[in-house]
């Protein structure tokens, strides 16, 4: 396929002397491909390997009375049964290697099971067969549980438990709410102005990633007391300190070899293969192997979670949407694993490409009885995405509009102020609209055809953060208390005010300030030194430093900014531009309670972070406390 | 319970002891130490395992073991003669035709043997032989054209 | 644990059966149940009988042995008419091994080589010496097969359509075979046959008789379209719902009984 190279676009922006771009470059692996010769994983032999496979739950949702593994124990070729009270550190969330979220899956299940297909036993023999047939020896008395398998049925009052440690069967975001919230402006108000209301209702299902290679890891004794693991996965550390979380060992002992994958797509980052692969190797002194079948990687392996999307546009009858709302319903399945932190990048996402001036979100990470969700490609995004398309397209025709020229119209444009309160830079949607009109005959007017995404941003309102109404619905155990439903974005609630120019919410508005020590940059180590003016302390997520500085740090002038402070917006109190003291000192005892990355308008420290602005600069390479615990070795300084 | 079975595997006589009702796959794999051919599947669906049988593919992973005592077995681990490459090699290389490399032993089995059955073959006969082997990186378009290419140097030289 | 018994010949092979016991013929169903643990038999019973690869022909009568492979019926000019039903199962690595007897066993959805035996009123050969038709062949599905007794059908009176998702390679939302006898011009003793839309394949009498005395077109075949599903209950998979499968039979039948194209 020829690629062009629009060198007409943003010419002086770059410098077009690519020597690798446009040219075909060898995969450095391939020759290894071609001849059969890649390691994956399983491409490691080993004398006296034994096989591992689970016992698994049939019921979407189901106490468990009793195990009774006796008969296969006997059986011939079988040299253990593992039960989750033989794993060291059975719960474990995949995110608590950055503190976030609470421990809520086992490895093993012991008391309950949520989903189809969840393991209950591991079975270790001498072959497949044997393994086989003494899984289906085992004897699991169960008792049936009412299930759930809807996204918006999980979130009704009555609705059965999915994940004990999230009794709501939603995440819970920051200690206060069920939903992950963004607020920008005051969509109600704008409602009210708009000459159209345009409604629509988006759904993806689950997906499986569908690798040819199923996933898988095998586990050998080393002579030096450590543990060596082959695994296919895609996040090798991800998979280490898993790993020795559950086992309690220390990532001394693993050896981790991985990297060649036959493909992943997402679906190769849950880290259960190598702990129970491990665990047995611990326990019979032998290689084991832990490869799911065909079956197990399409019943069992996390698919990308299903979503279900409501939009609400309020669009004037030019075509300009002045207020966007979303509601969103993340399917996690049973157990957290990726899915509260796709509910965040998808709200980073919001309201797609466009300038709209007041946006409202409520997303919730919800539990059902279904198989735990995980990454894909586009993770968080691609289901919102193909929503918020659907949805322009839907405006279009209300508004009886070319539905490129809408796009056009509301692209957003270099100095347009984003809903997550950062600017707009290197926009190029408007030509890449114009490059696909050009290339399909699609006729675009004289306006939509000059428009240019280096002009016209920035202007009015949109080039500024605008007053904001805030409120507190969806605080967690409300549903349940109350017995109601949540209802779509309704903008209850108690309500609050955030002035314009605010890049942050307002600690009364959101109860505890989501302040994290572990984002703090070390500056002194960095050798960073801090513009003129600006307090040389590190940015945290409710920290409004970053924003109400950033206009008038003067090496700010390379790109167009917009001082919110010269547009008269009120300056701020003193509490959120220089942090006590005692915050900075603080031992990093505590682990903090959120993740670092979060895009809403509570929580903009990933935004903040990877901004521009001379005081963000250094937010990645930051210590983690409470992290490290299981990854041995001092982390680079 | 294991058999002895003597079969050509790349063309040197090959004695292998198999467990009773083991696949192809695992004894190439196991027994045979030639781990070209991949396991994605243990149902015939993806074709990661292809092999040639008498100079035609078969899926390993669904061939019982002893049925090829006596018969000719060729892997992507004896496609290429040490450095010098088969031309459906080369062409997969230069064609970007593999990604993860998974499925592309597999491939490459059942393109050879298309190519030796019919040196030129037209697009919908390529997509035809490679219609048992899943891809789920490259969209096959680069594995198509790869095919093609190989045909035509072939052909060429 | 799994045991392998292999003999000289089918006749011994057959006596060897017993319902713990599988007949291996390609191996692609079976194989596959080996490989994910199946307990239901612990044996597998193999002969390296080649007669039961042989393609016997005596004029307009044929003889296909239950080993023949579709990549077997595939390269037979004699057995040109059952190209289209050969070439529908599978990719061509299924088709270098599945066997013609192994298809007549095949579950739902399989059995795409079955459907078109059965709209040509095969009879089945047992290893015993019994012979059965293909239809009640179905209807108890056990014993070992030895070989297939199939009249050559004339001219174009043979149609085979199979439906699928993906092309080239898919399985079957529907396969469909007829025979369009005819006498003085007009349809007559007409068989027809379905894959995918019961539990095995099935002859669809009420078709059948619609068919008969009428004439090959539109309007001919207007009440054998209206009774395409009657005593049918297409079963759901993943394949497709057994509500779209009864949706879309007419439409596929009309197109293989006029030899429309599929688009
Ligand atoms: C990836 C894939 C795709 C497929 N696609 C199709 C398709 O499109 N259409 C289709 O119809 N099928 C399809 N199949 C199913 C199967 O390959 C065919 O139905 C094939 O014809 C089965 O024959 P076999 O010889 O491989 O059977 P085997 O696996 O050897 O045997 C299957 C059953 O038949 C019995 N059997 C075998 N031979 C005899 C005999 N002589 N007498 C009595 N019983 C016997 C066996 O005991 C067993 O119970 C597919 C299979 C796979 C794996
Ligand atoms: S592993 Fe043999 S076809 Fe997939
Ligand atoms: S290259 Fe990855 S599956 Fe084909």
């Amino acid at each position: 396929m020829n690629a062009e190279y629009r060198k007409d676009l943003f010419a002086d922006e770059r410098s077009d002397d690519f020597d690798i771009i446009g040219k075909p470059v060898i995969r450095q692996d391939i020759l290894g491909h071609v001849t059969g010769r890649s390691k994956f994983y399983d491409d490691h032999a080993f004398d006296g390997l034994l096989h591992m496979r689970c016992v698994r739950s049939p019921h979407h949702h189901a106490r468990i009375r009793s195990v009774d593994s006796s008969a296969a124990e006997r059986q011939g070729g079988v040299v253990r049964v593992l039960g989750g009270r033989d794993v060291p550190v059975n719960t474990n969330t995949l995110l608590s290697l950055i503190n976030f979220g609470r421990d809520d899956e086992p490895l093993l299940a012991t008391d309950k099971v949520g989903y189809v297909g969840q393991p209950i036993l591991a079975v270790v023999a001498t072959s497949v067969r044997a393994a086989q047939e003494a899984v289906d020896a085992v004897k699991v008395d169960y008792e049936e549980l009412p299930h759930v398998l809807d996204v918006e049925e999980a979130l009704k009052p009555e609705a059965p438990i999915v994940n004990e440690e999230y009794p709501n069967n939603s995440f819970d975001y920051f200690d206060t709410y069920d939903h992950q919230k963004l607020r920008f402006g005051d969509v109600e108000t704008a409602f009210s102005k708009a000459d159209h209301i345009v409604e629509g209702e988006y759904q993806m299902s689950p997906i499986e990633q569908a690798p040819i290679e199923t996933c898988g890891a095998i586990a050998a004794p080393e002579t030096n007391d450590r543990i060596t693991v082959h695994t296919s996965t895609q996040a090798l550390f991800f998979s280490v300190g898993v790993t020795a979380k559950q086992l309690d060992v220390s990532s001394a002992r693993l050896h981790f070899i991985g990297g060649t994958v036959g493909g992943g797509f997402g679906g190769k980052v849950d880290s259960h293969h190598e702990p129970l692969a491990a665990l047995a190797c611990l326990a019979t002194g032998k290689p084991v192997k832990y490869m799911w079948d065909r079956a197990e990687e399409m019943q069992v392996g996390g698919p990308r979670g299903g979503e279900r999307w409501r939009i609400k546009d309020g669009v004037m009858r030019d075509g300009r949407i002045i207020a966007r709302a979303f509601t969103g319903f993340f399917d996690a399945g049973a157990y957290t694993r990726l899915s509260s932190y796709a509910v965040q990048k998808s709200t980073g996402h919001l309201p797609g490409p466009y300038s709209i001036p007041n946006v409202a979100s409520n997303v919730y990470c919800v539990f059902t009885n279904r198989t735990p969700s995980t990454a894909m490609r586009g993770f968080g995004i691609t289901a919102v995405d193909f929503a918020i398309e659907r949805h322009m397209d839907k405006v279009a025709r209300a508004v009886g509009m070319d539905p490129i020229e809408l796009r056009i119209l509301n692209a957003y444009r270099d100095g347009d102020m984003k809903a997550h309160r950062r600017e707009a830079k290197n926009c190029a949607l408007i030509e890449s609209c114009q490059a696909v009109a050009q290339k399909t005959g699609w006729r675009l007017s004289a306006d939509a055809a000059r428009a240019s995404s280096k002009s016209g941003g920035g202007v009015g309102a949109l080039g500024v953060i605008p007053e904001t109404v805030t409120d507190d619905e969806g605080r967690i155990g409300e549903r349940r208390r109350s017995g109601l439903a949540p209802e779509p974005f309704s903008g209850q609630g108690t309500r609050g005010l955030l002035p314009e120019g605010h890049s942050s919410n307002n600690s009364s508005a959101f109860g505890n300030a989501p302040q994290r020590e572990d984002m703090e940059a070390e500056i002194e180590r960095l050798g960073f030194i801090g513009a003129a003016g600006v307090p040389p302390t590190p940015q945290g997520p409710m920290d409004e430093t970053a924003s109400s500085a950033r206009p008038i740090a003067p090496s700010e002038t390379a790109h167009t900014t917009h001082p919110a402070g010269a547009r008269g917006g009120p300056s701020l109190p003193a509490a959120y531009t220089q942090r006590p003291a005692s915050t900075i000192n603080q031992p990093f005892a505590q682990p903090p309670a959120q993740a670092p990355g979060t895009p809403a308008a509570q929580q903009p420290a990933a935004a903040e972070a990877e901004s521009e602005s001379a005081t963000t600069h250094f937010q990645r390479g930051v210590r983690r406390p409470g992290v490290s615990r299981f990854i041995s070795g001092s982390r680079r300084r | 319970m294991k058999s002895p079975v003597t079969f050509r595997l790349n063309g040197s006589e090959t004695a292998v002891f198999v467990d009773s009702g083991a696949n192809l796959l695992d004894v190439l794999r196991r027994g045979c130490g030639d781990l070209s051919p991949k396991y994605g599947c243990g149902q015939g669906s993806c074709g990661a395992c292809t092999v040639l049988i008498g100079g035609e593919p078969h899926v390993s992973c669904l061939v019982l073991a002893e049925t090829v005592a006596g018969r000719s077995v060729e892997t992507t681990g004896g496609l290429s003669n040490g450095p010098d490459l088969h031309p459906l090699q080369r062409a997969f290389i230069e064609g970007f035709a593999a990604q993860c490399g998974y499925c592309t032993p597999g491939m490459l089995m059942s393109a050879k043997a298309l190519l030796d059955r019919n040196p030129s073959p037209t697009r919908s006969e390529v997509e035809e032989a490679i219609s048992g082997n899943l891809c789920r990186c490259t969209g096959y378009e680069p594995i198509i054209d790869a095919i093609l290419e190989a045909a035509k140097q072939r052909g060429a030289a | 644990m799994l045991e392998v018994q292999t003999y000289p010949t089918v006749g011994e092979a057959a006596s060897a059966m017993d319902d713990q016991a599988r007949f291996l013929g390609g191996g692609t169903l079976i194989m596959n149940r080996v490989n994910y643990g199946d307990r239901r038999f612990n044996r597998i019973v193999r002969t390296t009988d080649a007669s039961l690869s042989e393609i016997r022909v005596e004029g307009d009568r044929l003889e296909v042995g239950a080993g023949v492979t579709m990549a077997a019926i595939l390269a037979s000019r004699d057995l040109d008419f059952l190209s289209p039903a050969a070439r529908a199962v599978g990719g061509p690595a299924i088709r270098n091994m599945a066997s013609v007897g192994g298809n007549l066993m095949a579950p739902h959805p399989y059995g795409d080589l079955a459907v078109a035996l059965l709209a040509l009123d095969a009879v089945v050969r047992m290893v015993s010496g019994e012979e059965l038709s293909l239809e009640d062949f179905l209807a108890r599905r056990n014993g070992v097969v030895r070989s297939l007794l199939i009249r050559r059908p004339r001219g174009d009176e043979f149609r085979f359509r199979k439906v699928s998702r993906v092309k080239p390679k898919g399985v079957s939302v529907m396969s469909m075979a007829a025979r369009l006898t005819r006498s003085a011009g007009r349809l007559s003793g007409v068989r027809v046959a379905y894959g995918a839309m019961a539990s095995t394949p099935v002859r669809v009498r009420a078709v059948e008789s619609a068919l008969e005395g009428v004439s090959l077109d539109h309007a001919g075949i207007t009440a054998a379209l209206s009774a395409a599903t009657e005593g049918l209950d297409p079963p759901d998979d993943p394949i497709a719902s057994g509500w779209y499968r009864r949706e879309v039979a007419p439409v596929h039948l009309r197109r293989l009984l006029l030899g429309e194209d599929a688009r």
